[in-house]
């Protein structure tokens, strides 16, 4: 097998008896965006600050272009790091934290380092502000600052601790999208850590959800949001609908589950490893439900009465009561009654349901 | 990420060499029997029984003690006060050179402080023919002067951190601006003002320089004491009165220290405690 | 005025007037108004017959006299130099020992920072003049520790230059060396006070960027504890500048510092004008520029 870009093989890090990170194991390509996604504490930080240099690991191994990166100082790793604090320095101008680390680069002319720090003043968009201080600056600039200045010293490897967390929402959707232009026009591989599932399905190109230390399931969006692995992962992911199940047979490509908080059985996509008379859980996603006051022809069908409805102007969302469970499901509100009136409404009786493929079985 | 360096922790360990081992040199030849003070010659305690029999030592003691203690807490009211007007009034007329007067006495030479405190006393006697004559009463009043804006100081590094929200709900809540003052800030700021005091009082205790400017025939303080003996070279006997002081002094800073560490502690632990219940 | 207007006044404006009106008028009266009449003396008649403890010069005049004689008379510029010089190598001394020491607080855990913490501030709780004191006991002839450097000595130096025990009393290596001993608390408080204000985590992205520790020092660690540096640096230099208890003590008596003239001019020469001129010109020289500093500092700070 190709050696990958980036190996993280068996990584362990422990802070006296509290295990933050464990054994981690993760293969990230070249040029990449990769995102660490997890709740708060779960050891994302503690991750990247390993891979910076910062920490050594406990246990296990990383290599970065097949070199062991083990006793290397952080001073000559190709890895840069915008920190969560963006860490600017609060003595210096724009200018200089951004030509900061290319005071370390040997060979490079004093013009030569004009050159870079105009650059990346550029590619950020800060050339205005170049003489303004710290303290002078909005913390959206401040962000792009420490952006530059990691990006100044051309490193293999960027990572982004929390880069948008600090933002309004407004601006944190501006700069999602210019991050990812500012990876594509540079090349560089990125590592980004985050604790929104959001951001980090629209930035990455995969992505490895952690909890509590672990690695949770690595892949693509889709795969994350499609296939999760876990009853963890499917439900940080998105919303979804979780039901006790038992598995009873086989079916054609699918599995057929008795699912008693559904009061029936269901016809769901086969995994691997299912066999009959296993404990499993069902998940399927709120968008996946389809909601009618007609009898639907799809196999999972069940009836049941709206609870509590929310209006979010282009869609809503339901909750339906079927037998003891509650059950979510939203719809895009594409067409409305006569005189305008809602199709569906409170305590209207309803039909539910789902395709075998939205029928998620997790194992675990 | 280890940031500890071997130079760094061998000058520390060096520093607090020199800072105590002049000291504990002092203590150990309090306990010499020989007259001649730093040449050892056997272990005695007569020292500190020749210290206790000397009425003028005990006399010098009360007297710096009784200043120490009117001084302070003069110092403390006014110091609080002008704590308190720096930090909570941004604009008054005068308000300049009044932080100007607050700040100066902190840097100044003391030399400038005594003798301009003694001249003004000589030509206050001159013209309103009070005060009669100097000791108690002109010692107390400078070194209220100076250590006042020790107090200050404090207080006002203490009140700017405070938080004026709870002073303007307390005024939202109908209390008048000083009853506010009193059942809110004053409370609040009180490990201030009780540290200024102590301050305040331990810098009078200690006062060389402006005492001997300011006091008067018959007035004589401990440290007065001490400086007209150790003029005339080290004396054994002044080695038991510093070990008696500085045993004092130390064991009252670090119980005050030991106390406010236990206290920081618990409210750690109580936070911690809390934040877990709110979970 | 009727009782209700009185207390209406008392809650808008009074109660304010009065804790802004008593420190103020206190500090008018016994430190300002002071030093206005040494202001005045300085520019007086001196009459060396008057009695001690009053004055018989004229005043107020204006009489530059006195400070002609500072500006002339070597014995005043010599020490104005020998205290300008003393207090100068005793705070770049203490910037020296103190700054790694504040450096070395910042790195230990929280609980031996705390007793380490304690340890610097309680040597300045106990007697000021007792710590001088200490030094005289070791800087003496017959001293173990005057020993230990004599036998060091002589074990280094060829036989010619043996002694039989270090001359360190009265001298201004004395006065230094105690100056160092006394404000070094001085110097290390403020200055731990703003390396502790240092966020490590810039200290990290330097790193991260490319410097070894000793750049990150540099680049980092230093610009930033600038005002840490200025405010040790002043409130060593001034008191030191001014002391009068060190010298006295171990310092050499035919090389005065200022603070001894001031004294002696006063108490023995009885020239009172003289004493008042060295003080002004004490005062000119280092408390008003340090005093502007801190302003035009606070308003730099404020304006941020
Ligand atoms: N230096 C340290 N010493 C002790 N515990 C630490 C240290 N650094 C991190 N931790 C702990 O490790 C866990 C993971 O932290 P971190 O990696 O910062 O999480 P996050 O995923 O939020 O970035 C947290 O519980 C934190 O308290
Ligand atoms: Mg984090």
């Amino acid at each position: 097998m190709e050696e990958p870009f980036l190996r993280i093989e068996g990584v362990s890090k422990s802070f006296g008896a509290f295990q933050a990170v464990k054994d981690v194991n993760l293969a990230v390509g070249k040029g990449e965006i990769f995102a660490l996604l997890g709740g708060s504490g779960c050891g994302k930080t503690t991750l990247l600050r390993m891979l910076a240099g910062f920490e050594e690991p406990t246990a296990g191994k990383i290599f970065l272009d097949g070199r062991d990166m083990a006793g290397v100082p952080p001073w000559e790793r190709p890895i840069h790091m915008m920190f969560q604090s963006y860490a600017i320095f609060p003595h210096m101008t724009v200018e200089a934290n951004v030509g900061y680390g290319l005071k370390h680069e040997a060979g490079l002319t004093k013009a030569g380092r004009a050159a870079r720090v105009a650059e990346m003043l550029d590619l950020v968009q800060l050339k205005p502000f170049a003489k303004r201080r710290p303290h002078q600056i909005s913390g959206g600039q401040r962000q792009r600052v420490a952006l530059a200045r990691a990006l100044a010293r051309q490193p293999k490897l960027l990572l982004l601790d929390e880069p948008l967390a600090a933002l309004d929402k407004k601006l944190r959707e501006h700069t999602q999208f210019e991050l990812m232009s500012i990876q594509e026009r540079t090349g560089v591989t990125f590592i980004v850590v985050t604790h929104d599932q959001e951001e980090a399905m629209t930035l990455a190109d995969r992505i490895a959800v952690m909890d509590r230390g672990e690695v949770k399931q690595v892949g693509s969006p889709t795969e994350i949001y499609e296939f999760p692995n876990s009853k963890f992962v499917a439900g940080f992911i998105g919303s979804v609908n979780s039901f006790d199940a038992t598995v009873v047979d086989r079916e054609g490509p699918n599995l057929r589950l008795s699912v008693p908080g559904l009061g029936g059985a269901v016809i769901a996509r086969d995994v691997p490893g299912a066999v009959a008379g296993q404990k499993v859980s069902l998940a399927v996603r709120p968008e996946k439900i389809q909601l009618g006051k007609e009898r639907p022809t799809s196999p999972n069908s069940f009836q049941g009465h709206v609870k509590d409805l929310a209006y979010f102007g282009k869609d809503s969302l339901y909750r339906v009561a079927l037998g003891d469970a509650l059950v979510q499901a939203h719809a895009v509100n594409a067409r409305r009654g006569d005189g305008g009136a809602r199709i569906v409404d409170w305590d209207d009786e309803v039909w539910l349901s789902f395709e075998p493929s939205s029928a998620i079985v997790l194992v675990s | 990420m280890k940031r500890r360096s071997t130079f760094l922790m061998t000058v520390l360990g060096f520093g607090f060499a020199f800072l105590y081992i002049p000291i504990l040199s002092m203590i150990v030849f309090s306990f010499n029997s020989s007259r001649l003070a730093t040449v050892w010659g056997g272990f005695s305690t007569k020292w500190y029984a020749s210290l206790f029999s000397n009425q003028k030592v005990i006399d010098a003691l009360l007297l710096s003690l009784k200043i120490a203690l009117v001084s302070s807490t003069i110092a403390t009211i006014l110091g609080t006060m002008a704590g308190i007007a720096l930090a909570r009034f941004t604009k008054f007329r005068g308000r300049v050179v009044f932080s100007g007067l607050v700040t100066a006495p902190l840097i100044m030479p003391e030399v400038i402080t005594g003798i301009s405190s003694l001249i003004f006393f000589i030509m206050l006697a001159d013209w309103v023919g009070w005060p009669g004559a100097r000791g108690f009463t002109t010692i107390t009043l400078a070194h209220i002067t100076f250590s006042m804006v020790f107090v200050s100081t404090i207080v006002n590094a203490r009140m700017v951190q405070s938080d004026r929200a709870i002073e303007e709900a307390a005024m939202d809540l109908g209390s008048k601006p000083w009853q506010v003052l009193f059942d809110i800030t004053l409370p609040v700021i009180s490990p201030a003002i009780l540290s200024g005091w102590l301050l305040a009082f331990t810098i009078s205790l200690d006062d060389v320089v402006i005492t001997s400017f300011t006091t008067g025939p018959g007035s004589t303080t401990l440290p007065l004491l001490i400086w007209s003996k150790v003029k005339l070279g080290v004396t054994p006997d002044i080695n038991a009165l510093a070990t008696l002081m500085v045993l004092t002094v130390g064991a009252g800073v670090v119980a005050a220290g030991v106390i406010m560490f236990r206290a920081e502690r618990r409210r750690l632990a109580d936070e911690r405690l809390a934040y877990r219940n709110n979970d | 005025m009727s009782a209700g207007r009185f207390s209406r006044w008392f809650d808008r404006k009074g109660w304010a007037g009065l804790i802004i009106g008593a420190p103020y008028v206190w500090l008018l009266v016994f430190f300002f108004l002071p030093f206005l009449i040494v202001l005045s003396i300085s520019l007086s008649t001196n009459t060396p017959t008057a009695p001690p403890f009053s004055f018989g010069g004229e005043h107020p005049v204006i009489n530059p006299s006195a400070y002609v004689r500072i500006l002339t008379d070597s014995l005043y510029v010599r020490a104005f130099l020998t205290s300008l010089f003393n207090a100068g190598v005793a705070a770049l001394l203490c910037l020296l020992v103190g700054y790694p020491m504040a450096l070395g607080l910042t790195r230990v855990s929280t609980t031996w920072r705390n007793v380490f913490l304690m340890l610097v501030i309680l040597p300045f709780w106990t007697s000021f003049l007792l710590r001088v004191y200490a030094w005289m006991g070791l800087m003496g002839k017959n001293s173990w520790f005057n020993g230990l450097l004599t036998d060091a000595w002589n074990i280094l130096v060829p036989m010619d230059w043996a002694v039989k025990s270090v001359p360190m009393m009265h001298s201004n290596f004395a006065v230094v060396l105690v100056m160092v001993y006394t404000y070094l608390p001085f110097m290390i408080l403020p200055l731990y006070a703003s390396l502790e204000r240092l966020d490590p985590v810039l200290d990290e992205a330097a790193m991260d960027l490319g410097s070894r520790p000793a750049q990150v020092f540099r680049d980092v660690t230093l610009p930033q504890s600038v005002p840490g540096i200025i405010a040790g640096g002043m409130l060593v230099f001034i008191p030191a500048a001014g002391e009068l208890v060190i010298p006295t003590l171990v310092g050499n008596a035919s090389q005065p510092m200022i603070g001894r003239l001031i004294s002696d001019e006063f108490g023995q020469a009885r020239d009172w004008p003289m004493a008042s001129a060295i003080a002004v010109a004490l005062l000119v020289l280092m408390v008003v520029p340090t005093m502007l500093y801190s302003h035009f500092q606070a308003k730099a700070e404020g304006s941020k």
